[in-house]
Formats: structure tokens, C-alpha cells, sequence
């Protein structure tokens, strides 16, 4: 970027990804509530070009670090790097909605709106350094995903997906504010860095820990873990493919951004208390993640338990506790959100004559009608249940090491053994795809879908040659909230 | 003469909260009624901030509970318009009817 513009941008810097957001769901907004003659195709690339364009000025950020906002709004290597995966996430999920939106009659201009006022939330939860513009932000992504959960208004089940999610997300936002309520009380603060101070001197004063408890309730309903996953697998069998697309990938990494966040940042000086929390909740989001994903039928469903099952890996590296914790955990929904995207991909291309089908019976035979996109959708179920040396191992890999070096063995234990469950499911799909009697083929998949699959694919495959990018990325991230 | 303190204010916070989720798990009826009920868990919210913001001689909680008051208010509206899409296809919006997925 030359000077000149930066010396315009100036302070602001920081917040110009954010700033392209809004300002282009307003600008979609207006196009699409003035203009009659609405032009689908153009919409849709111009959601991508704007989430892709918020990621360039993270990018050209350098390694900028400092807050804003009287310190409510941080800006540091770890948020741009979950920054950016958030808006690549966004960005693939748009960019494959739009075949299976236009040929389902569902594309509507108030999607790209949602899409991006959802992402600017997400960017916020994962830059907010203060109470207040936590809840906004979470707000702010929130009431977006309510609304395009129930996007398709002419089925009971997106509409049921949408009361669901609302009513469930309500109550959890509701925890999250008593939580923070009472953490403002007892500390004296809405800021991160001044509830640190406090936390330092007065210890785990009860009214802390009973606000920690409240706030981590809301925390977690957003990443889906176990006990507060119930609208996932209804909220993602019922909501349209492309919606739970974006649902799986993008509001996944940012709220994991802001739970690591929150728990390094603001109570770092109640590590063994909060620790003890999330051990309990990833214990209990894999086992269920494995287990209850079994006699699944509808494999949108059984991407709801997986990843709920993976939100529980993810956590275990965040239960750690240390600066390798935390680099795992990058690692961990960086290559979650390539395999689900991935995946994905082939449950959107899943289309018959008469419409879209999503059985895993469905599947039967695909390696005699599509070799390519079933040896991928294999490569991606290996991966998904973590058998080397395809990328999902090594996210388990660096999760449970990190475990172990913080002396959670048991925790590394469990996470191996819900692994093996849960490889069942995964390579039931490989076994429905390669060894059942073909059934009718599928419609030939479109290219945007073909493009991401073959993408993911390589990724999964090619990691285990060339890891250091991620790493080193991850490395920087998580070094800079240890400072 | 008992003077109402800050241990007061949390307490009716609490009940009402309480309230307020119980509300919401124990109603069988109505969709509409879960939607008072999370106002309620809000408002709770609402007193606890204002209770500690007195309290603690600091205004950011009276701040923040104006932002929660904005927030509900976009909460509800949006509450509505979902559970009215939900009744122009279900013909209901009876909790006990809310079943079209399940397992």
C-alpha cells in the first residue's frame, strides 16, 4: 500500500475491515431495496469480492498491535489471523450458496445483507476487549444467524430451525449478561485488562467465579459444546444447506477466537478454576460428539454431532492452559474449517433430478458415478476422524500433545478413545461411498463446488508436506496473547 | 428501619432471573410466552447492572444496561418476525407442537 493512503486511513487502520463490512451490507442494502431489476449472480460475487476485501487490509496490517476505543476493541496478531480465516470461511461458504440458493428459488438479496452483518459481528467478537462489545458483537452475529437459519420462510423445518435457534440463543445470551453483570460488580470493570488487574489482586472471590460460570454458559452455546449443543443438529438439518455451510466454518472460529480471548485475556489469574470448566465440557462434547453420532440417518445431522465432537478437541487444547494450548487450537479450527468447508461442498453438490436428497444412503455407490468426488469426500471422512498423515490428525496431534505437556493425560486419554468412536461414522460414509450398490447418479456438480472440494482436498492431503505456514501463523498468534 | 442495599437489588435480580428461565423451560403453551420470559431474564440483568453501578460510584453499568435495553428491543422484534414465519407454516405456536425434528 502506498503512504498516502495509509496517512488517510490513519488511525482508523485497525478497524477497515470492519468499517468494508458494514458499509458494504449497507451498500448491498440499498442496492437491493432501490434497484428493481436484481441481478443474482452480481449480488453474490459482490458479497465475496467485499468479505475478501476486508481481508486485505488485515493482511497488509503487518504485525500492527494495540486498542482502540478506550481500550474496548483490540487489534493483535491472534485476532487478525482468526480475522482473516473467519473471512475466508465467510467468503467460500458465500461463494458456494449461490447454485444451490438460485436453483431452491431461495436467493434473495437480504442473504448477502446477513452474510456480512453477521461476519462484521463475528470480527468483533473476535477484536472485543471489553463486556460491552463482547455482547455486541456477539448480539450483532447472533441476531443475523437467527434470521438466516429460518432464511427458507416456506418450510416448517427452517422455520422451526430459526424459532429454535432464537429461543436457545436468547436464553444463552441472557446467561452471558447476568455472568457479565456480576463480573462487573465484583470487579469493578467491563475492560479486559482492568478485570485482569482486579482478578490479580483479589483471587477467586466467589461473585468471580459464579459470573465466570454464567458468562462461559453463554461462551460455549456459541461453539456448540456439550451441555448447551441441543439446537445444533435441528439447527443444521433444518436451516438450507448453504446456510449451515456458513454456520459450520466461519461463527465457529470466531467464537472460539473470543472464548480464548476471554479466558487469556480477562481471567488469566483464574486459570485452575476455569480449566477445571472447560475439561468437564470437552470431556463431555466429544464423548456425546462421537457417540450420538452414530445412528444418524440425515448426514447434515451427523455434521451437526461432528462438529460438535471437534469443538470438544478444540477445547482440550484450550484447557491446557499454555501458549502451545492456544497454537493448537488455531491449528485446530483452521484446518476444522478447510475440512467442513470441504465437506460440505460435496453435501451441497448431493442433487437428483427432482432435487436436492440428504441421506448417507444417498451416497450409495458414488465411487462408480464420481470417482473424484468420492476418493475426496473419503480423504476428507479420514481426516475428519483424524487418521494420518491427513491434516485432521495432525490438528488432534497438536491438541492432545498440549494436553499432555500440561499434565492432562487423562483428558489426552478420553480424546483418543472418543476418536476411535468416532472414526465408526466417519468411514461408514467412506464404506456406504466405495461398497454399497450404486444407486441414481447425481447431477453433475457445479464448479464452485467442485473447486472448493478439490481445494480442501489437497489441503487435507498436501499438509503433512508443507505445515509450516500454519504453524509458524498459528505460533505468532498465540505467542502474542502471552506477552 | 431496614435500608434496602445492594444485597437487596441482587436479590430480586436473582429471582427474576430465576424466574425468567424457568419460564422458559417449564411453559408448555405458547412461543410468546418464552419471549416474556427472556425480557424478564434481560431486565433481571438490567437491575443487577444499575444495582452495581450505584454501588460501585462508576457509570459504565448504567451504560451498558442502556445498550442491553437497545438490544432486546432488535431481540424481540426479530423473535416475532421468526415466530411469525413459523405460524404461517405450522398453523401453530404451541411449544408441544414445535417437533418436526427430533434425535
Amino acid at each position: 500500500m502506498p503512504p498516502t493512503t495509509a496517512a488517510i486511513i490513519g488511525s482508523y487502520n485497525p478497524i477497515l475491515p470492519e468499517v468494508i463490512l458494514v458499509g458494504g451490507a449497507l451498500l448491498l442494502l440499498m442496492i437491493g431495496a432501490f434497484i428493481k431489476q436484481k441481478n443474482a449472480i452480481f449480488m453474490s460475487f459482490a458479497t465475496f469480492a467485499i468479505l475478501v476485501l476486508a481481508a486485505v487490509p488485515l493482511y497488509m496490517q503487518g504485525d500492527l498491535a494495540g486498542t482502540m476505543f478506550s481500550g474496548s476493541f483490540i487489534i493483535d496478531p491472534f485476532a487478525r489471523l482468526m480475522k482473516i480465516v473467519t473471512l475466508i470461511s465467510a467468503a467460500i461458504a458465500v461463494f458456494m450458496a449461490y447454485d444451490y440458493m438460485s436453483k431452491a428459488n431461495l436467493w434473495k438479496y437480504e442473504f448477502a445483507v446477513l452474510i456480512l452483518l453477521a461476519t462484521a459481528g463475528m470480527m468483533m467478537m473476535i477484536s472485543a476487549n471489553d463486556l460491552i462489545a463482547l455482547y455486541l458483537g456477539i448480539e450483532l452475529q447472533s441476531l443475523a444467524l437467527y434470521v438466516i437459519a429460518a432464511f427458507n420462510r416456506n418450510s416448517v423445518r427452517s422455520s422451526e430451525a430459526g424459532l429454535k435457534y432464537f429461543v436457545l440463543g436468547a436464553l444463552s445470551s441472557g446467561m452471558l449478561l447476568y455472568g457479565m453483570s456480576l463480573i462487573y460488580g465484583f470487579t469493578g470493570s467491563t475492560g479486559f485488562a482492568q478485570i485482569a488487574i482486579s482478578i490479580k489482586t483479589s483471587g477467586a472471590t466467589i461473585g468471580i467465579i459464579f459470573g465466570l460460570v454464567f458468562l462461559l454458559v453463554g461462551l460455549v452455546f456459541k461453539i456448540s459444546a456439550v451441555p448447551f449443543h441441543m439446537w445444533t443438529p435441528d439447527v443444521y438439518e433444518g436451516s438450507p444447506t448453504p446456510v449451515t455451510t456458513f454456520f459450520a466454518a466461519a461463527p465457529k472460529i470466531a467464537a472460539m477466537a473470543m472464548i480464548v480471548r476471554v479466558l487469556y485475556g480477562a481471567f488469566s489469574g483464574i486459570t485452575p478454576q476455569w480449566q477445571q470448566i472447560i475439561v468437564i465440557v470437552s470431556i463431555a462434547s466429544m464423548v456425546l460428539g462421537a457417540f450420538a453420532a452414530i445412528g444418524q440417518t440425515n448426514i447434515k445431522r451427523l455434521m451437526a454431532y461432528s462438529s460438535i465432537g471437534h469443538m470438544g478437541f478444540a477445547l482440550v487444547g484450550l484447557a491446557s492452559g499454555s501458549e502451545t494450548g492456544v497454537r493448537a487450537v488455531v491449528i485446530y479450527m483452521v484446518i476444522y474449517a478447510i475440512m467442513t468447508l470441504g465437506t460440505f461442498a460435496c453435501i451441497l453438490a448431493m442433487r437428483r433430478e427432482e432435487g436436492t436428497v440428504e441421506n448417507i444412503s444417498d451416497l450409495a455407490g458414488l465411487a462408480k458415478n464420481d470417482l473424484t468426488m468420492a476418493f475426496l469426500l473419503a480423504m476428507l471422512m479420514f481426516s475428519l476422524a483424524g487418521i494420518p498423515p491427513l491434516a485432521g490428525f495432525f490438528a488432534k496431534f497438536y491438541v492432545l500433545l498440549a494436553a499432555i505437556e500440561a499434565k492432562l493425560v487423562p483428558l489426552a486419554i478420553i480424546g483418543v478413545l472418543a476418536s476411535v468412536v468416532g472414526a465408526f461414522y466417519y468411514l461408514r460414509i467412506v464404506k456406504v461411498m466405495f461398497f454399497d450398490e450404486p444407486t441414481e447418479n447425481f447431477v453433475p456438480m457445479h464448479g464452485s463446488l467442485r473447486l472448493v472440494l478439490i481445494g480442501s482436498g489437497l489441503f487435507v492431503l498436501g499438509y503433512v508436506v508443507y505445515p509450516t505456514p500454519l504453524v509458524t501463523a498459528a505460533g505468532v498468534a498465540a505467542k502474542s496473547l502471552f506477552k | 428501619m431496614l435500608e434496602v442495599g445492594l444485597s437487596h437489588y441482587l436479590s430480586v435480580a436473582a429471582v427474576l432471573f430465576t424466574l425468567g428461565i424457568f419460564g422458559i423451560f417449564l411453559n408448555r403453551k405458547n412461543v410468546i410466552v418464552i419471549l416474556m420470559s427472556v425480557e424478564l431474564m434481560l431486565l433481571a440483568v438490567n437491575i443487577n447492572l444499575i444495582a452495581f453501578s450505584a454501588h460501585l460510584n462508576d457509570l459504565t453499568g448504567q451504560i451498558f444496561a442502556l445498550f442491553v435495553l437497545t438490544v432486546a428491543a432488535a431481540e424481540a422484534a426479530i423473535g416475532l418476525a421468526i415466530i411469525v414465519t413459523y405460524f404461517r407454516n405450522k398453523g401453530s405456536i404451541a411449544v408441544d407442537d414445535i417437533h418436526a425434528m427430533k434425535g
